[in-house]
């Protein structure tokens, strides 16, 4: 093969190439800690509303889950399928592209949020079910022998204790959800694995730029699983 | 007081009561006894509908508890209910075990039903242990505190299932004391024991269950000294 120089030309050319990237590669963090740390902000407020959503939806399909109505547990168990049962890779692409335009026009921010919501719902929803069903069946018991209606039972009774033992998996899907949300990077959403998208694009500097945007979805998720930990205390207490 | 009619229950294909019929007065102490798997504690859950029985009638003051429309959670208030395992709410003080449901349920304000509940706790003898969780009591103590936490629905009729079936023995004695002073105060009580020196001693009369059915009852000297049905000689001889 001609490259046109020769091998000894080659040879120091690359040696130098290669010095220069190492140097250079290392600038692309230094140059983009900006956009890293507003990449970082994007995920963790993702990952916050989506969970927010989650909760909420979770929660609800829990209980309907559990309801004695057919149609209602019915639409829970498929929802909790569905959206477990399927990657949700897939589920962001078919709502940003097929079922959200359908209904009104989102930002891909918005749409991963609602696709991540959708998707953690589900997940929170065994988490809050198995909760549910860990408290003794005694304590249902005891709660309807004073009179208290299923709802009031519920409040005062499960749900408390319900939600001490929820805990430990609830910050795990946190985790999970901080982590997946790299997938909306798919529907350029600008959140960290998008910024490390672009600037790979750029510079090509793979091992510095996804080395970075390792340590900083680690930071965020070292961060989540301190704060379960003290969590855990204080509830212990 | 309490009318029980053609009572029967099954669980699936399991019958597990088989037609119970029986009156039970005001201020009557009642003590069901009989083997394990005799329908007792069933037929004790089926008064306050913690069971749905499929047949049969349970009226309370002519009330219909069994009836579909029933308020049952009004009813409930009325029929306070001490389990075997106690049940203690284990996320709330004594005192809250004891305020939730007048407070929750009656909207009494909580002053008033903190009051209520020092009385209660201290007429159990818990009275210095108001502040404390259920995690830290024995288990004696806290049947004491489930006891409290009945009454302080200013119940008409007190149902006890196996209260002490669950305790070390030296803590068997402390809730019988409890169980007794309620009684000579009037209570109405349903007690589903294996502890016959209460039965005979406290109760008025004795029921004695057996597969389902309410073989044989009488006033303690009847069952105990002069059984008629071959099962309760049978189940006597062998507890007795």
């Amino acid at each position: 093969m001609d490259f046109g120089f020769t091998n000894t030309e080659w040879f120091f050319g690359t040696m130098i190439m290669d010095k220069l990237n190492e140097i250079y590669g290392f600038q692309v963090v230094v140059n983009n800690l900006g956009n890293f740390t507003m990449g970082a902000v994007l995920t963790l407020e993702i990952t916050l509303f989506s969970l927010f959503i989650g909760m909420i939806i979770g929660m609800i399909a829990a209980l309907g889950r559990m309801s004695k109505v057919k149609i209602i547990s019915f639409i829970s168990v498929t929802y909790i399928d569905f959206f477990r049962g399927t990657p949700l890779f897939v589920q962001i692409l078919l709502l940003y592209f097929g079922v959200i335009p359908l209904i009104f026009d989102a930002t891909p921010v918005q749409a991963a949020i609602i696709a991540c919501g959708l998707n953690s719902g589900a997940y929170v929803a065994e988490i809050v079910r198995a909760g549910i069903q860990a408290v003794d069946k005694g304590q249902m018991e005891a709660a309807r022998s004073l009179g208290m209606t299923p709802t009031q039972s519920m409040r005062f009774i499960i749900l408390p204790q319900a939600f001490k033992i929820v805990v430990p998996p609830l910050i795990n899907e946190f985790v999970m959800l901080l982590k997946d949300t790299s997938l909306v990077s798919a529907i350029s959403a600008h959140e960290l694995t998008h910024t490390g998208k672009m600037l790979y694009a750029s510079t090509y500097q793979a091992v510095w730029v996804w080395g970075a945007v390792c340590v900083f979805y680690f930071i965020m998720t070292k961060a989540i699983s301190m704060l379960g930990d003290w969590t855990e205390r204080r509830l212990a207490n | 007081m309490i009318v029980v009619k053609n009572l029967h229950k099954s669980f699936d294909k399991l019958e597990v009561l088989k037609g119970i019929d029986c009156h039970i007065h005001q201020k009557e102490v009642v003590c069901v006894i009989g083997p394990s798997g005799s329908g007792k504690s069933t037929f004790l859950r089926c008064i306050n509908r913690l069971e749905e029985a499929q047949q049969g009638q349970i009226l309370i003051d002519g009330e219909e508890v069994t009836a579909p429309n029933a308020d049952i959670n009004r009813i409930r208030q009325e029929m306070g209910m001490v389990f075997q395992l106690f049940n203690l709410f284990p996320h709330k003080t004594t005192l809250q075990n004891v305020t939730l449901a007048p407070i929750q349920i009656k909207k009494m304000n909580r002053e008033e039903a903190e009051d209520i509940a020092i009385g209660l706790l201290r007429k159990v003898g818990l009275g210095d242990k108001d502040n404390v969780y259920p995690s830290q009591l024995s288990g004696g103590q806290k049947q004491r505190v489930a006891i409290a936490r009945a009454l302080a629905m200013h119940p008409k009729v007190m149902l006890f299932d196996e209260p002490t079936s669950s305790l070390d023995p030296e803590m068997v004695g402390e809730v019988l004391e409890v169980m007794k002073d309620l009684a000579l105060e009037g209570m109405t009580m349903i007690v589903v024991t294996h502890e016959m020196g209460f039965a005979r001693e406290v109760g008025h009369r004795v029921f004695f269950m057996d597969e389902g059915i309410l073989m044989e009852q009488g006033t303690p000297t009847q069952i105990f000294d002069n059984p008629q049905n071959p099962r309760t000689q049978a189940f006597l001889s062998k507890v007795l």
